[in-house]
């Protein structure tokens, strides 16, 4: 006894959906059943129908299983809903059935699966629609003919209402027609070219574009008909001259090989660009001159991983300038010192401090941002003692222009810039320290040493101790 | 002469922009012109997945209507047809010119939107105000609402390459050439910290914007917009002497600092008119191959810079077989992989088998052991990962050790062609 279940449509999924979950529920197994859309031709063996109502049992089905099936039910399979029928009856014993990839009737699905998607998409891609003038009420009329190999119609031509609504446009196929006014979108029933005027003006536009934008020494033409097969070329104007195009390519590359720019344009003597230059200058008069010096140096090899240098920022009298390591992450995209996390944890400890970022001049040891690149991310990196001394031509010009009363070291690499040797910020910090030449310094933690010790014993103290450094420099300030 | 007519234009224009390899409209965010109760809005859609209309007999999809503004150039960039010194035909469209031609197309689903890019004329504040205003056209008086891609001029006011991003779907700014002596020499006009710093720009207007969008507290309220499609360069391959490495080393500093959705490598093609300190050579179309494989395997395989470096020849790629290829013969201690067993990280190294495939296999190896039979079901290339998978019912036993491994997926040494 075999059931023979009439679908009206190619496409008529919900169809199948209610008669299959009957059938289910009522354990009739799959060789007993079989669906007939409207392409199958194969001899009906028995109408015979029998009650289902004895028996019955939940049908389950997986999320993943109908978004397929839905799509499935377009495949021209003549059989694809007795296959689909099939699969529901085998998941009612394995419900987790669609996870097992390398089944074979689960790759039947997943393949068909795809070449209703990739129909679709092809339908999208390759529709042309010529126009037919406009309607009385003004909105332009286009038409187009299409041959899908699926039964894709009423799945593919919402798109082209989302993104034509204010134009009417009729698609036409072999099978079905899809109509747009405005208000709905409606199903007629198939036709042919003819029906689809065979000219646009524009079409001549595109063509020539088509041909343009063609490289002729890059001719790959397996690429080309991998993703454009020739099944779809008929529908295609630009098509007609791709014979042409990879006829001439040759040709047209030698020519270009050929062709040699002798002669320059004689307009370019007086027409070329000229960039603004920046001449090497290592005692720039004021900050605005040496900024532009630290964006041009080449005295160390950091400016070629990084985007700018950065040099400091503040008032260039103050009296407290905070000298830190080098620019980070977002130092070195916003070309400005301390904008990222470490730039917070410095300027609430000032605050706590009773110091003001605003009167302070906040620079770096080392003007370019230094790192290495791990995964995705740019990760800091500590600046050699060769850049770190490449740079300080452009430190010791900031503290001969601002002529601060004190400066502030954040961490080790700040420390032995300004002290010209290394210096243990463990056993001098807090203090005030002296170079030769009488600038007085200061030492106490890079915040960025406070964000790193987060997590580690030192937490609680790295913080605390750094205000209460800051307070030693701004009693030494008020003194 | 005769006055250019838009199809004369047209040929000249797109002709002149075809060395620029980007025609993606992936990865914007979604819009439809049919509104919630069948208002109807505008022109246009995107959906996520780009869409390639056509392709060219060159094998590469036609998505967006690309072209140049105009090909008059005040620059002087060798690698590049529209260079002041050379003797090409000039043309330049108006902008409504361009306008009529995005919208004409798109009507007629040839395209996903435009790809403008232009030559610079004047300044480059004024080419840049130029290629702004075709998009506002289309965005404001014609309620486009399809891809746009405007190409940045990195000399040009940040402000205008923000208003660009406000009205694109994708910026970008081609670096060209990985090094910076490389662009001194070439291209003298421009200079990689003045482009990196426009990616800087670009990078922090991205990252503000979604931060503001994270940080709405009524989910309905209006989010600021800025590139969607985020920001990618192009790196022309093959007409200075930059390794792969440096090739290799420019992509990871640029992906990494600045967030770019794509890094393009072009082959240097053969042009008109060409500059005689670039003479025409056929363009390194394997060597570029090889480069977008490098760089997938940088990006999408867990795969370090410095795993890359180690698998090259005095810096180059090998032409003769893919880099998952190179790397996986030099650490054969790493294989036989147990595709029933590996960690992801591992599967991902093997040769032949791409991310898609190991997911499904690490779906299907829950459900079943998976055998050799399982695996070509899952991919054509199984022949590639033989010798260096384990699978229920196949160890590749000494097959992993022979010496002449290499040979077995090199192509077969071919006889010089003759020079005539």
């Amino acid at each position: 006894m075999v059931h023979t279940i009439t679908l009206d449509a190619h496409a008529d999924f919900e169809a199948w959906k209610v008669q299959a979950r009957d059938l289910c529920a009522a354990r009739i197994p799959p060789g007993q059943v079989r669906f007939a859309p409207p392409d199958r031709d194969d001899p009906i063996l028995d109408l015979g129908m029998m009650a289902l109502m004895n028996n019955r049992r939940n049908v389950v089905t997986s999320r993943d299983f109908m978004d397929r099936a839905e799509r499935v039910a377009c495949h021209s399979d003549p059989e694809r809903y007795d296959r689909l029928y099939h699969l529901l009856w085998r998941l009612q014993a394995q419900p987790s059935l669609m996870r097992n990839t390398v089944d074979d009737d689960v790759r039947w699905m997943v393949e068909a699966d795809k070449a209703i998607r990739r129909d679709r998409h092809k339908m999208h891609a390759f529709v042309r629609f010529r126009k037919v003038g406009d309607s009385e009420t003004g909105r332009e009329r286009f038409m187009a003919w299409f041959e899908p190999s699926h039964y894709i119609v009423d799945l593919a031509t919402p798109f082209f209402t989302r993104r034509f609504p204010n134009m009417d446009w009729a698609i036409v196929t072999p099978f079905r027609t899809a109509v747009w006014d405005g208000e709905a979108l409606r199903f007629e029933p198939g036709g042919t070219r003819d029906d689809v005027p065979d000219e646009d003006v524009v079409e001549e536009q595109w063509k020539t574009y088509f041909s343009s934008i063609f490289n002729p020494s890059r001719l790959k033409v397996a690429a080309m008909t991998a993703e454009m097969p020739k099944k779809y070329w008929n529908n295609l104007p630009e098509a007609a001259l791709i014979p042409s195009l990879i006829q001439t390519a040759k040709t047209r590359e030698r020519m270009m090989m050929d062709s040699l720019n002798h002669e320059p344009n004689p307009i370019a003597e007086k027409a070329t660009y000229q960039p603004d230059q920046t001449d090497e200058d290592l005692s720039p008069p004021d900050i605005a001159a040496l900024w532009e010096q630290v964006e041009a140096c080449r005295r160390c090899d950091l400016w070629e991983g990084a985007t700018q240098g950065v040099a400091g920022v503040g008032p260039d009298n103050a009296r407290l300038m905070i000298v830190g390591e080098q620019p980070g992450d977002k130092e070195d995209l916003a070309g400005e010192p301390f904008v990222g996390p470490a730039g917070q944890i410095l300027t609430q400890a000032l605050e706590e401090a009773g110091l003001s970022r605003e009167t302070s001049y906040v620079t770096n040891a080392v003007k370019h941002f230094k790192y290495e690149v791990r995964g995705q991310r740019r990760i800091h990196k500590n600046p050699s003692v060769s850049e770190i001394k490449a740079c300080n031509v452009w430190l010791e010009r900031e503290i001969e222009l601002v002529k601060p009363d004190i400066v502030l070291c954040l961490g080790g690499s700040a420390a032995r810039a300004i002290n010209g040797r290394p210096v243990k910020v463990g056993e001098n910090r807090g203090r005030v320290l002296e170079r030769p030449d009488g600038l007085k310094f200061f030492i106490t933690s890079h915040p960025s040493y406070i964000l790193r010790v987060q997590r580690y014993e030192d937490a609680p103290t790295a913080y605390p101790q750094m205000v209460a450094d800051l307070r030693k420099v701004a009693a030494l300030l008020a003194a | 002469m005769a006055r250019k007519t838009l199809i004369d234009k047209l040929a000249i224009l797109a002709d002149a922009a075809k060395y620029d390899a980007s025609c993606a409209s992936s990865g914007t965010a979604t819009r439809s012109s049919l509104g919630k109760n069948g208002a109807k809005e505008g022109l246009g859609s995107t959906e996520g997945m780009g869409i390639c209309h056509a392709y060219a007999p060159d094998g590469r999809c036609i998505s967006l209507l690309k072209i140049l503004l105009t090909n008059f150039c005040i620059f002087d960039c060798r690698y590049c047809v529209n260079r002041v010194s050379s003797n090409v035909e000039r043309a330049r469209f108006t902008v409504d010119e361009v306008v009529r031609l995005t919208l004409d197309f798109y009507k007629r689903n040839y395209i996903e939107g435009l790809f403008l890019s232009s030559g610079i004329i004047q300044s480059p504040d004024y080419t840049m105000e130029q290629i702004v205003e075709v998009a506002r056209v289309l965005r404001e008086d014609h309620n486009f609402r399809g891809y746009i891609h405007l190409k940045t001029i990195p000399e040009a006011d940040p402000l205008l390459i923000q208003k660009a991003g406000e009205l694109a779907d994708r910026v970008s700014i081609n670096v060209e050439l990985p090094k910076e002596s490389s662009l001194e020499h070439f291209a003298p006009e421009k200079s990689q910290p003045v482009i990196r710093k426009a990616m800087a720009g670009v990078k922090v207007r991205l990252d503000d914007v979604q931060d503001a969008r994270d940080s709405r507290i009524l989910r309905k309220a209006k989010a600021p917009v800025f590139a969607p499609g985020g920001q990618s360069t192009q790196m022309i391959i093959g007409a200075d002497k930059s390794t792969d490495s440096d090739i290799l080393k420019t992509s990871t500093d640029l992906y990494s600092g600045y967030g770019l959705r794509r890094v393009y490598y072009s082959a240097f093609s053969p042009m008109q008119d060409a500059s005689l300190d670039l003479p025409p050579v056929r363009p390194p179309l394997m060597r570029e191959h090889r480069l977008y494989q490098a760089d997938w395997l940088l990006r999408f395989y867990d795969f370090e810079r410095s795993e890359i470096d180690a698998a090259t020849t005095d810096g180059m790629l090998d032409l003769d077989i893919d880099p998952k290829l190179a790397w996986a013969l030099r650490h054969r201690e790493t294989f036989p992989i147990d595709v029933n067993r590996a960690p992801r990280h591992l599967m991902l190294r093997i040769p032949g088998l791409g991310a898609k495939t190991v997911d499904r296999l690490i779906e299907a190896r829950r459900m079943t052991a998976v055998r050799l039979t399982d695996l070509t079901k899952l991919t054509n290339t199984v022949r590639k990962a033989m010798p260096f998978i384990q699978t229920a019912d196949y160890h590749p036993g000494g097959l992993l050790d022979t010496t002449n491994l290499r040979a077995r997926f090199a192509p077969a040494p071919e006889q010089l062609a003759l020079a005539l």
